[in-house]
């Protein structure tokens, strides 16, 4: 008996041993490094050395020299989390419930972006959204933007750029909740006297929520440290703190402050997150 | 009441259907139905699967729209009103209890949309009518199936509905449950009077809880009644096969006359009384349901004023108890089933015996010979 539990727990051992070796390599050891860059002591150079002294003035410094971006990225990807759960959760619903057997072939078709780098897409995006590009034009001729305005280098941009990026991140996790929901529950709701719109409410929204709150995080926590699409579609006013953190990083050569508005960020992000899981009761779902 | 041009329909109560059809491409799931349901009567739609009985209640719910055919409930047409705002409830086949809301919420979900007051003393008792007051802050998931079907019944009855919608409600639960729940709905229904509609493929289930059992195949109702009316005096092969089994044996009408129709069956004359015989033609199923038939040793007395059938075999016995299975071969090959109950009275005949077979003409029924022999006897499921 002894014999096969301990022959059983070295199995276990064995088995989780290569995910131990890739989290302690990939996450341990780099997530060390950040912490112990962030403090640095600040007079430090690449030729002098770098001196952990626990200068924890790191963060307040960073804080208040970049605050502007820090809070410029999570407004931005605000806006585009929600702009993707308005559109993914139609998408999704649709697909779900409404495709039939197109249904494959349109999830598909959400995930193909993917087969073209994320750069590119980004790129591309420059030449529909420029000054003298067929849109512009469309909605100057309509008189919906005046002679003077433009799409590119804008808020507008810079957030259509994370939503259009990050869309399908948020419509799989929704999918995949809204497909799991039994119809004849929206059937029942019906008999029990809800309108479709009640029994939405209801029933459909209530009972996707784990979707939703896996979809908005997967589409937020990447795009509060996006700086592709800022850099890409944006102008000098609407640089993010992931550009401000490579800038830090390599040309301003600044580990401490790069690093100090990393664990900034990371940690901000964190607490929202839990908080959002904690007021979404979502541990109570199912 | 009644407008001239339904004179012949009842007045305006209960659930009324005319010539509901409801067809998919070329299939015809429900072909001109018609029903009546007076108020508070408890109607069974019993039929194999496919046979178009849960279209049709899917249809009077709202949840399928009817190709033809009006649905009129309590004198109003709902032919075409929404499955929300129609005084309707059913009870799924699976429940279909919200599994995000706990028992009290599943059962006032009805109350609540409709904005009736006094939520709460109204599920407390709907609670304690289905026994279910303790579990009421449980979800779904932590309830047995037993336990969760009465909570479907119960967030359906609560919005005291015209007509209740049961659509094989017991179909998940196992025998022994299924016939404790058989008697509670029967039960509740009684206490609460409401009009319960009631689909089912299990002979058994209809005939203990309905007082109408209306029989269905492919999409037209064959016959409806009382359960012992249907049994007793059948109307076409399907029924008499699907409701219990029936022994059917080919013979030729002799004198169709007023009161008793002389059949000539193998050469016997068998005489059927003549609202049992339901055919026109010369030839015909003469039907007799097995406990029906007398079997005694060749050249005895049996009990019966019908003529006397010899020559029989005993070809397979079997002993279960309460009564005793015999299966007989005739003169003219077939087989027929003869239960004999085990009163003590009359010897248990072995493999091989010469018997002969008796039944009193009353019990006997003349069916049409243009039906399928077979049809509903091979459905036996449940």
């Amino acid at each position: 008996m002894a014999e096969t539990g301990r022959r059983r727990g070295l199995t276990a051992y064995l088995l989780m041993a290569p995910a131990v070796i890739v989290l302690a390599l990939f996450f341990v050891i780099p997530f060390y490094s950040l912490v112990a860059a962030s403090l640095y002591e600040p007079g430090g150079s690449d030729k002098n050395g770098w001196e952990v002294t626990y200068h924890f003035a790191n963060y307040w410094d960073a804080v208040e020299l970049y605050w502007r971006p820090l809070v410029r990225s999570l407004v931005y990807a605000g806006a585009a989390t929600l702009i993707c759960l308005v559109l993914g959760y139609v998408l999704a619903y649709a697909i779900a419930f409404k495709s039939g057997r197109w249904k494959s072939l349109l999830l598909v078709l959400v995930i193909a972006p993917f087969f073209t780098s994320f750069l590119v897409r980004t790129l591309s995006w420059q030449l529909i959204l420029a000054d003298d590009g067929w849109i512009v034009d469309t909605l100057q001729f309509l008189h919906v933007l005046g002679d003077d305005d433009r799409l590119l280098a804008t808020n507008f941009a810079v957030v259509m750029g994370l939503a259009y990026n990050f869309l399908p991140f948020m419509v799989l996790p929704l999918f995949a909740s809204i497909d799991k929901i039994d119809h004849r529950l929206i059937e029942a709701s019906g008999d029990l006297y809800s309108n479709p719109v009640v029994g939405f409410f209801k029933v459909t929204w209530p009972l996707s929520l784990p979707g939703v709150v896996s979809g908005t995080l997967l589409t937020f926590i990447p795009a509060a440290g996006d700086y592709i699409n800022a850099e890409l579609l944006g102008n000098t006013e609407t640089s993010v703190i992931g550009s401000v953190i490579q800038l830090q990083a390599t040309d301003a050569n600044h580990p401490h402050t790069a690093a100090a508005l990393s664990m900034i960020l990371m940690i901000g992000i964190l607490a929202m997150v839990l908080f959002y899981i904690r007021k979404a009761g979502t541990e109570d779902l199912l | 009441m009644s407008s001239p041009a339904e004179a012949g329909a009842e007045p305006g109560d209960g659930l009324q259907v005319r010539a509901l059809s409801k067809s998919y491409g070329d299939f015809h799931a429900v072909r001109s139905l018609d029903l009546d349901v007076p108020r508070g009567r408890f109607y069974a739609l019993l039929g194999p699967s496919g046979c178009g009985k849960t279209t049709t209640l899917r249809m009077v719910a709202g949840l399928e729209a009817p190709t033809s055919g009006s649905i009129l409930l309590a004198g109003q047409d709902i032919t075409r009103t929404k499955a929300y705002r129609r005084p309707v409830n059913t009870v799924f086949q699976n429940y279909a209890l919200f599994p995000h809301l706990d028992i009290y919420e599943n059962v006032a979900f009805g109350l609540r949309r409709r904005k009736v007051g006094d939520v709460k003393k109204k599920v407390d008792e709907m609670l304690e009518l289905v026994e279910l007051g303790a579990q009421a802050r449980k979800k779904p998931a932590q309830l047995s199936g037993g336990q969760q079907q009465r909570v479907a019944l119960a967030r359906a009855l609560i919005n005291e509905p015209e007509v209740l919608l049961l659509d094989e409600p017991l179909g998940a639960l196992d025998l022994k449950l299924r016939r404790s729940m058989q008697i509670e709905i029967k039960r509740i229904q009684t206490e609460v009077g409401l009009t319960f509609i009631h689909v089912t493929h299990d002979q058994e289930e209809a005939m203990t809880m309905a007082d109408t059992v209306a029989v269905m195949n492919s999409g037209v109702i064959e016959q409806q009644g009382s359960p012992a009316e249907l049994y007793e005096n059948p109307r076409s092969t399907f029924v008499a096969n699907f409701l219990g089994q029936s022994n059917l044996i080919e013979g030729t009408v002799k004198t169709p006359a007023a009161d008793v129709v002389t059949v000539d069956m193998h050469g016997i004359d068998v005489s059927i009384p003549a609202d049992r015989a339901h055919t026109d033609g010369g030839k015909g199923w003469i039907g007799i349901r097995p406990e029906k038939v007398l079997i005694g040793d060749a050249g005895a007395e049996l009990d019966a004023p019908g003529n006397t059938i010899p020559g029989g075999v005993v070809t397979d016995v079997s002993f279960i108890g309460v009564s005793t299975q015999y299966l007989v071969r005739m003169p003219w090959g077939q087989e027929l089933q003869v239960f004999a109950q085990n009163t003590g009275r009359t010897k248990i005949h072995s493999v091989g015996d010469q018997v002969e077979l008796s039944w009193r003409p009353e019990y006997a029924f003349l069916l049409d010979h243009a039906q399928d022999v077979h049809a509903g006897s091979q459905e036996e499921g449940a």
